[in-house]
């Protein structure tokens, strides 16, 4: 992405973060059972939301990679995943907070979409030592692919095993953004928008720094041939630039 | 005049000559089977121990057995291409004029009759070391049918995880990391199912959900398995 | 509108609070591990313009090419 779109990106995300976060605190009324503990609702779901779409459209980018073989796929999914487990751990953070704020418990087992983001969490995880542990580059990347097709299935079926797993005597407070009276659906949509925004941006940044790093590389090489490299391993997809 | 080559075999062919180099090797020097099954039967004396109870039933007993399986699958997964990897079998497998994909079935299939032949030495000693409700004969069908459902999941995924776990240098390490969050809803469906099974006051019928969704994932996963499993096998 | 309304935060205010600082300080670590990474980059292309302007020092005292850039004579 060009430097002023980026910087364009990087404007609406900055306005539309802070307009919906005004707007979660200042205009959607609170909360009938839960007070004001609910504004962390604003934060948690866009996240978790963001995260798990970042999660399966790194799925999609490593079936683009597997079927056109072509590394810029591969990096666009490396990069989604790693966003998204940064996103992840945000969730499990502040969904930790608000169950102690609610029930006096730092974990518990009643919000399904706790615990689906945990074992999630767990799942890709291991997707970077996985790449770590297998030095020879095209494969690497082939099964990176693999897994992230894989684990990209597993969101889904995972979050309707632990929804079905769990009792229902606790009311799905987390999950039910569906019946959100006008004022708080509106912050609620526009906090989802900033969250998505931020993704793209920080996804685009992280590509653009990859790719850049990969050029000085390149010139590097023809400049001063590869002893001029410092020699790395890395769990990062590494782009051929001519 | 030369003859024409003959035909490539069918893939069904090719299965079942791999299937059955693998039960071979198996019967030739047992390792992995008896492995799996001492491994299942020191976990029952563990659990007997740690959970400080004589007798389970209903959901810890579901609990007990479904762990106990879990983890003396994951021993088999780590084995199961080891074999292949050290000796080269798979430089043969992959000039062969076959579908590659037939490995992944012969595998699978490898594997669910060793999880089958686990189930035949754990479930007995599960119910005779540990298991308070007597055995009778809805208990037993219904478990052998929601462990048929359990081990088409093990044996894919295992499979799968096993294949992508080959190449890695720390394979042993990578399988259970990999394999145990991808089987969770797979766990998730076998326990809820086994709980009603081992109820105290005799076998429940078996939730009719919880069937649906280990099929859904054993459909999902079978199919996805066979999509990608190609792109693990090229050099 | 709402808050201005009770003067006084709620005695759970504080957890609100806690959750919104956990993403203010991923974001701030994000950024500040970029900036890191920044750094390097920069460091990166002094050492090439370096290198690209040890290479035209060596063209430009040697235009005739009796030199090859590996140092054997032509």
């Amino acid at each position: 992405m060009s430097g002023t779109r980026l910087r364009a990106l990087s404007v609406a995300t900055v306005v539309t973060l802070i307009t919906g976060y005004a707007l979660a605190a200042f205009v959607a009324p609170m909360d009938a059972d839960q007070g004001f503990i609910q504004k962390i609702f604003y934060l948690h779901v866009p996240m978790a939301i963001v995260a798990l779409c970042g999660f399966i459209f790194a799925g999609l980018c490593a079936i683009a990679h597997l079927r056109t073989d072509d590394a810029k796929w591969d990096l666009r999914a490396y990069v989604a995943i790693h966003i998204s487990i940064i996103l992840g751990v945000g969730v499990l953070l502040t969904g930790a907070i608000w169950a102690k704020a609610s029930w006096g418990h730092y974990w518990v087992w009643d919000e399904p979409t706790l615990v689906s983001f945990l074992i999630i969490f767990l799942l890709y995880a291991t997707y970077t030592p996985l790449r770590f542990s297998i030095e020879d580059r095209d494969k690497q990347a082939r099964y990176a692919s693999v897994f992230a097709i894989t684990a990209g299935a597993f969101v889904p079926l995972n979050f309707l095993a632990v929804r079905a797993a769990t009792s229902l005597v606790h009311p799905r407070t987390l999950s039910s953004a569906d019946n959100l009276p006008g004022a708080m659906r509106t912050a609620f949509l526009v906090c989802l928008l900033g969250m998505t925004l931020l993704y793209v941006l920080l996804w685009q940044y992280e590509i653009a720094h990859k790719t850049t790093v990969a050029q000085l590389r390149a010139l590097k090489r023809r400049l001063a041939g590869d002893e001029g490299l410092r020699p790395r391993r890395s769990a990062a997809p590494e782009l051929q630039v001519r | 005049m030369s003859a024409a080559p003959p035909p490539p075999p069918s893939t069904r062919a090719v299965v079942g000559a791999l299937l059955r180099k693998e039960l071979r090797l198996e019967l030739r020097t047992p390792q992995v089977i008896p492995a799996m099954a001492l491994f299942s039967i020191s976990t029952l004396v563990v659990f007997h121990f740690s959970l400080q109870a004589d007798t389970v039933e209903g959901a810890l007993a579901a609990g007990v057995l479904t762990v106990t399986l879990l983890f003396s699958a994951i021993l088999g997964v780590n084995r199961l291409f080891v074999a292949d990897h050290e000796e080269g079998g798979f430089d043969g497998f992959l000039l062969a004029p076959v579908d590659r994909t037939a490995m992944l079935v012969a595998k699978a299939l490898a594997l669910g009759a060793f999880l089958v032949v686990l189930e035949l030495i754990a479930v007995p000693a599960f119910a005779f070391m540990l298991l308070e409700p007597g055995l009778t004969g809805t208990m037993l069908g219904q478990t052998v049918a929601t462990l048929a459902l359990a081990d088409v999941a093990i044996a894919v995924v295992g499979t799968l995880v096993g294949a992508l776990a080959i190449q890695t240098r720390a394979r042993d390490l990578i399988v259970p990391l990999i394999a145990l969050p991808l089987l969770l809803p797979a766990i998730i469906g076998t326990a809820k199912l086994l709980a009603p099974t081992f109820a105290a006051a005799g076998a429940e019928a078996l939730p009719g959900r919880w069937l649906a969704i280990v099929g859904l994932y054993d459909l999902v996963f079978g199919l996805l398995a066979y999509a990608v499993f190609d792109f693990l096998l090229e050099d | 509108m709402l808050l201005a309304a009770s003067n006084v935060l709620p005695d759970n205010a504080g957890y609100v609070a806690a959750a919104y600082l956990v993403f203010l300080a991923l974001l701030l670590i994000y950024v500040g591990i970029m900036a890191y990474k920044l750094i390097n980059v920069q460091r990166d292309v002094a050492e090439i313009t370096e290198l690209a302007e040890r290479r035209l020092d060596t063209d430009a005292a040697d235009p005739a090419g009796t030199h090859d850039r590996e140092g054997t004579p032509a």
